[in-house]
This record gives C-alpha cells, sequence and structure tokens, in this order.
C-alpha cells in the first residue's frame, strides 16, 4: 500500500502536467502605456496589431489577460522576455 | 523635446543638453540599482567553475527594484523564488544592456538622436525601467490619477512627476514612431 501509492500519486501528477499546459499572464499596472503595451505584444509575441490590441484592452480593462500558452520552458522565456520589457507579467499552470 | 519620426529606417529626434544629461543621470540611477541588487546574489565557487550564474530567492526589498523584477509566479511562494534564482541574473543583466545602448547613443549636450531598430528597443525599455522606478518612488497608483504625494507640497515629488511625464511623452513618442 504505501510503496504502491507514492508511484501512483506521481504518474497522476504527471498526467496533470500533461494535460494542463502554462499560460503567461500580463497584470494591469498605471505605468505601462497602451501604445507601448501593444507594441511589445506584437514584437515578442509575433501576434498581428489587432490581437494585440484586443489582449492590452483586456489587460487594461479586466485588470489581467493571458497573452501565451505553451510548455514550462516556453512561458519561463516569455515571462523573462516580458519582464525585460518592463511588463509585469506571471505564469501558471492553466487549470 | 521634438516628437522622434522615422526617416530611412531610423527614429531621428532631438534633446536639449538639459534633457540630454537628466536622461543619462536617471538611467545611470537605475544601473546602480540593477547592480546593487546583483552585488547581492551570493558568491557561489560553484558558478564561477560552470559559469551558472544563481540569483537569490528573496525578492528585492526596495519596491522599486521589486518592480524591475517582478515575481515569476503569483501565488506560489516556493516556484516564484526558484525562477528568480534561475532568471534573475541574465533579467538584470538584459536591462543593464538596454541602459548601456541608450547612453552609448545619447548624444551628451543634447543634439540629435538617431537610433537603428536594435537601438530603439533598448531605448524604449531603459526608459520605461526607469518610469517604472519613478512611479513607485511617487507612490503612483492609479491609471488615471496624479500620485497623492503630489497634494503635500513636496518640491522633490513636484519635480519627479513633472520628469516622469517628460519620459511617458519621449516613449509614447518612440513607439508611436516605431509603428509607422
Amino acid at each position: 500500500m504505501s510503496s504502491a501509492s507514492p508511484i501512483l500519486e506521481r504518474d497522476q501528477q504527471e498526467a496533470v502536467d500533461a494535460d494542463h499546459p502554462w499560460v503567461t499572464i500580463v497584470w494591469n499596472d498605471p505605468v505601462n502605456l497602451m501604445s507601448y503595451v501593444t507594441l511589445v505584444f506584437m514584437r515578442e509575441l509575433g501576434h498581428p496589431r489587432v490581437t494585440a490590441e484586443k489582449l492590452m484592452m483586456d489587460v487594461h480593462t479586466v485588470g489581467r489577460a493571458s497573452v501565451s500558452t505553451g510548455t514550462r520552458e516556453k512561458m519561463e522565456t516569455t515571462v523573462a522576455t516580458l519582464q525585460a520589457a518592463g511588463l509585469w507579467a506571471t505564469m501558471q499552470q492553466d487549470v | 523635446m521634438h516628437r522622434f519620426k522615422k526617416r530611412f529606417g531610423r527614429l531621428t529626434g532631438q534633446l536639449s543638453s538639459v534633457e540630454a544629461s537628466v536622461l543619462g543621470d536617471l538611467v545611470d540611477q537605475v544601473r546602480s540599482l540593477l547592480a546593487e541588487r546583483r552585488a547581492e546574489h551570493s558568491v557561489d565557487p560553484l558558478a564561477d567553475l560552470t559559469g551558472m550564474a544563481m540569483g537569490t530567492a528573496e525578492a528585492p526589498q526596495d519596491a522599486a527594484v521589486r518592480r524591475l523584477l517582478p515575481d515569476f509566479h503569483a501565488s506560489d511562494a516556493d516556484l516564484a523564488a526558484g525562477l528568480r534564482q534561475l532568471h534573475e541574473p541574465a533579467l538584470i543583466a538584459a536591462k543593464d544592456t538596454a541602459a548601456v545602448t541608450l547612453l552609448d547613443s545619447l548624444p551628451r549636450g543634447g543634439g540629435t538622436v538617431r537610433l537603428d531598430e536594435q537601438q530603439s528597443v533598448a531605448w524604449m525599455s531603459a526608459l520605461n525601467d526607469v518610469r517604472l522606478a519613478i512611479a513607485e518612488r511617487i507612490g503612483l497608483n492609479d491609471d488615471d490619477e496624479e500620485p497623492a504625494a503630489l497634494a503635500d507640497g513636496d518640491e522633490a515629488v513636484h519635480t519627479m512627476w513633472h520628469t516622469y511625464q517628460w519620459l511617458t511623452m519621449v516613449l509614447d513618442s518612440l513607439v508611436v514612431a516605431s509603428m509607422e
């Protein structure tokens, strides 16, 4: 019993990890300009202008928006890139 | 300061000598904040051998530095600490490189600024970092409201607020010109 359950738990954990990708969230803040956020979304995420503007408006009006989805490693890179540009970005696992 | 314009793929603008000197000084101050933070990183002999720089796990004490280097995860403190150790050194290096690129292309004594694409990206990041740091210092908390500290009549806060607004104008001008 006790020897089997950790293995089962690990398998289940891996299944969860595989099923739920990670997302990058950008949060609203009083400093970042709407124009600048749009430009960063276009430049760093490769979004066309219309998509970038929609995501920017989501951040501005809702307070946060998911801007990218992928593996944990990919999201780490995306968060680092957006933070380097000065955006308030975090990552979390999609559940 | 006239607004930046795009000419032959380059962004050009003008800065007076006072504007150039204020901007250079502020960017230097952000570099100092980042350098102080870098100095907090533990000296790990293994890091020297492997070339893998590890940062500290704790978030910066200084609110301005914390805003420049946010947590990677909003609610999982352990994960945020681990990701900070892993990514903060490179993030500090990226911000410092942007700051140095700005300083290298800043006409000391004022004059024409001419930026290629890579330089203009660095200028925007470095200008924004200065704005983020000032905003923390003067307590800018709301999207559409002036910082509350302005009402106290503190002259230093007043000066920083005006500088902040000027930096906002310069950044917006760069963004608009680069999207043309």
